[in-house]
């Protein structure tokens, strides 16, 4: 029934609005069957390079291909893909039935085989009893499920999302991720996503692609993404609460050094900025400070902040190296409060750094030694 | 504490003063031309009083036999229809076009429309009559619809209203394969309908009362619409006041009636012609 799913690509596409670029360069390649999260700041360029896709914006240069077919100049609705929009989009005039079968019919399919469609469609997400309202008399759920429903119809063969969690409440979010999730699992049709919450885009998304100013960043798994963080801005922008951040200035040696951490670079930098996980960060009464021995950890005493249990973890705010409150992600068993001095030590495969451009620096970072800043 | 609450009782009433006023103002015409409806043809003119000594009911009769009224109601149905209808097509295509359709000199082209409507409609009266009667037209039901069958303001109007519909709603029927004919049909265009209640009436109304280009474009009694009729009172039978407010009763009262059910058109439309 359903049909092959077809891989998209994307080959040094642009878009120009005016003096503005929404999308430079972009190369992109989403496999057959794929579910790829395109996740960004607003204004990243992320909904334009989806609207490129559908054939909703016209690309200033560059091919995009669907399957193995070039589709630049192919109209929207021939192209094979189904969009669901941040705001629905339903066809306000017309019953939940008509929304589901329209694309149909504009497609000339014959009404007995568009009704079967439409029934089955509404059976798989419980759209039965309402197939005879409108949209305006459908709660933001049901009108998600509507959206979901108008592009399953067609059995396309890549579906689009545009920010289609966005306006639904937390709870809802969370379930109606779960069903794009399992729809794609069921469906095995290829799906690219596009949202600005990175935690959607993780949980989501077999591979993330990482948007910002037009720009992909990085493209991987959620775990390489998280773990191997290609840019600064990456790694910043992915993962709450967000990595801790310390600026590093080029030492004589021709490494680069700040508070407890000093590393050798080659060739030499100038400036560099460190990045560690606050998971990455181990937090331990002064009294149980561990001996240490180079080139394992890093370490330094802090002052507690503030500490937000949130049941499962705890966050502990630290005024660690440099200006900003460092975040370390602790168990609940540790019993500390604000004011109070604790030991913090990082294993150094778990640092990042990050030159003054915010690309990644080589392979994990080489230490020096370790200043104690006791 | 107490001026506020005086206040907040005089307020209302001061404002339903006003509003009685106003009204009344608005309406005294309209009163006059009922009253006088029911008057002899002297004692219009005898200064005894506002209302008629005895009303009398068969000036109506009498006045819409004087002339073929049935005739000319008949003829300003076709011509306000066809104008209605008209307008409808031509404004929103044209409206949609300028709101949605990207095409070079759009705005310019815009421009140059709307500037028309600085245009006396007294202006443009002669180039019409020439235009028809050089098609041979005059006396004819095209030759008095074809020139109204555009409005410029009925264009800004729909294009206004387009420019409010969201976006996204297009792209999602482009999606769905819709061509932007279909676009137009299926999703723009049952989405206009209040923009296009308010354009059909504004539309029907402005036809029924054109005096001025019925006038011009029609000669035979066949062929006057009733605005035209209730003027020739004054020559055909002198100045016969009472006839001719009869026959305005009775051509106003199509209009009245609609008003009542359709105010909240009139309302909408005069918003939208705020909305850039």
């Amino acid at each position: 029934m359903t049909p092959a799913p077809r891989g998209v690509t994307l080959r040094g596409v642009v878009k120009r609005f005016g003096s503005v670029t929404a999308v430079a360069d972009a190369d992109l390649e989403i496999r057959p069957g794929e579910l790829m999260a395109l996740v960004g700041p607003s204004g990243c360029g992320k909904s334009t390079l989806l609207r490129l896709i559908a054939g909703l914006e016209e690309p200033g240069g560059g091919e995009i291909l669907i399957g193995e077919r070039p589709v630049n100049d192919i109209p929207p609705g021939d192209r094979d893909v189904a969009m669901v929009f941040q705001s629905y989009a339903l066809y306000p005039h017309m019953t939940v039935a008509a929304n589901l079968g329209f694309g149909l019919r504009v497609r000339g399919t014959d009404r007995g085989e568009i009704e079967e469609r439409v029934e089955r469609t509404a059976r798989i997400l419980g759209l039965g009893d309402l197939l005879a309202r409108r949209p305006g008399q459908l709660s933001g759920g049901q009108q998600q499920r509507v959206a979901l429903g108008r592009a399953m119809v067609r059995d396309p063969g890549v579906f689009l999302f545009d920010e289609p969690l966005s306006n639904l409440d937390a709870g809802l979010r969370l379930r109606t991720r779960d069903q794009i999730a399992s729809l794609h699992q069921r469906l095995g049709t290829t799906m690219i996503f596009v949202t600005h919450d990175q935690t959607e885009a993780l949980s989501l998304g077999q591979r993330v692609a990482v948007m910002d100013r037009g720009e992909i960043l990085q493209v991987g798994t959620p775990d390489a993404v998280y773990r191997r963080p290609a840019s600064l801005f990456v790694a910043a922008f992915v993962g709450s609460p967000p990595i801790n951040r310390l600026g590093l200035s080029g030492t004589d040696d021709g490494g680069v050094a700040g508070g407890p951490f000093r590393f050798a670079t080659d060739p030499p930098l100038a400036a560099a900025t460190l990045a560690v996980r606050p998971e990455d960060l181990t937090v331990t009464p002064p009294s149980f400070r561990p001996d240490i021995t180079p080139p394992v950890r890093a370490d330094f005493t802090a002052t507690v902040l503030r500490v937000e249990a949130l049941g499962s973890e705890q966050r502990v705010h630290l005024d660690g190296p440099g200006s900003a409150t460092w975040i370390a992600r602790t168990p609940p068993s540790l019993r500390v409060d604000p004011g109070d001095p604790v030991h913090v030590s990082v294993a150094w495969e778990r640092t990042h750094l990050f030159g003054p451009d915010g690309s990644r620096v080589g392979a994990p970072p080489r230490p020096i030694h370790i200043l104690r800043d006791s | 504490m107490r001026r506020r609450t005086r206040a907040a009782r005089t307020l209302p009433v001061l404002r339903a003063a006003l509003l009685l006023g106003a009204c009344l103002v608005m309406a005294a015409p309209f009163l006059w031309m009922a009253v006088t409806s029911l008057m002899g043809q002297l004692e219009v003119f005898s200064g005894r009083g506002i209302l008629p000594a005895a009303p009398l009911w068969s000036n109506y009769p009498e006045a819409l036999t004087a002339q073929p009224f049935g005739r000319y109601l008949l003829n300003s149905l076709v011509f306000s229809v066809a104008v209605v209808a008209g307008q409808i097509v031509t404004a929103t295509t044209a409206g949609y076009a300028f709101a949605r359709i990207d095409f070079p000199g759009r705005q310019k082209l815009f421009m140059l429309f709307l500037a028309t409507m600085m245009v006396p409609v007294v202006i443009v009266l002669i180039p019409r009559f020439l235009l028809i009667d050089a098609l041979g037209w005059i006396d004819t039901y095209q030759g008095l619809i074809s020139t109204e069958l555009v409005s410029v303001w009925g264009i800004f109007l729909m294009r206004q209203y387009f420019r409010t519909l969201p976006r996204e709603l297009e792209d999602a029927a482009r999606v769905d394969g819709a061509g932007p004919l279909r676009v137009f049909i299926s999703v723009a265009l049952p989405l206009a309908k209040p923009a296009v209640a308010t354009l059909a009436l504004f539309a029907f109304i402005d036809a029924w009362k054109n005096l001025l280009w019925p006038l011009l474009a029609t000669r035979s009694m066949e062929m006057r619409v009733v605005e035209v009729g209730i003027a020739a009172f004054h020559s055909t039978y002198e100045i016969n006041w009472p006839y001719q407010m009869a026959a305005g009763v009775v051509a106003v009262l199509p209009i009245a009636l609609l008003f009542l059910f359709t105010q909240r058109y009139f309302v909408r439309g005069i918003q939208l012609e705020g909305i850039r």
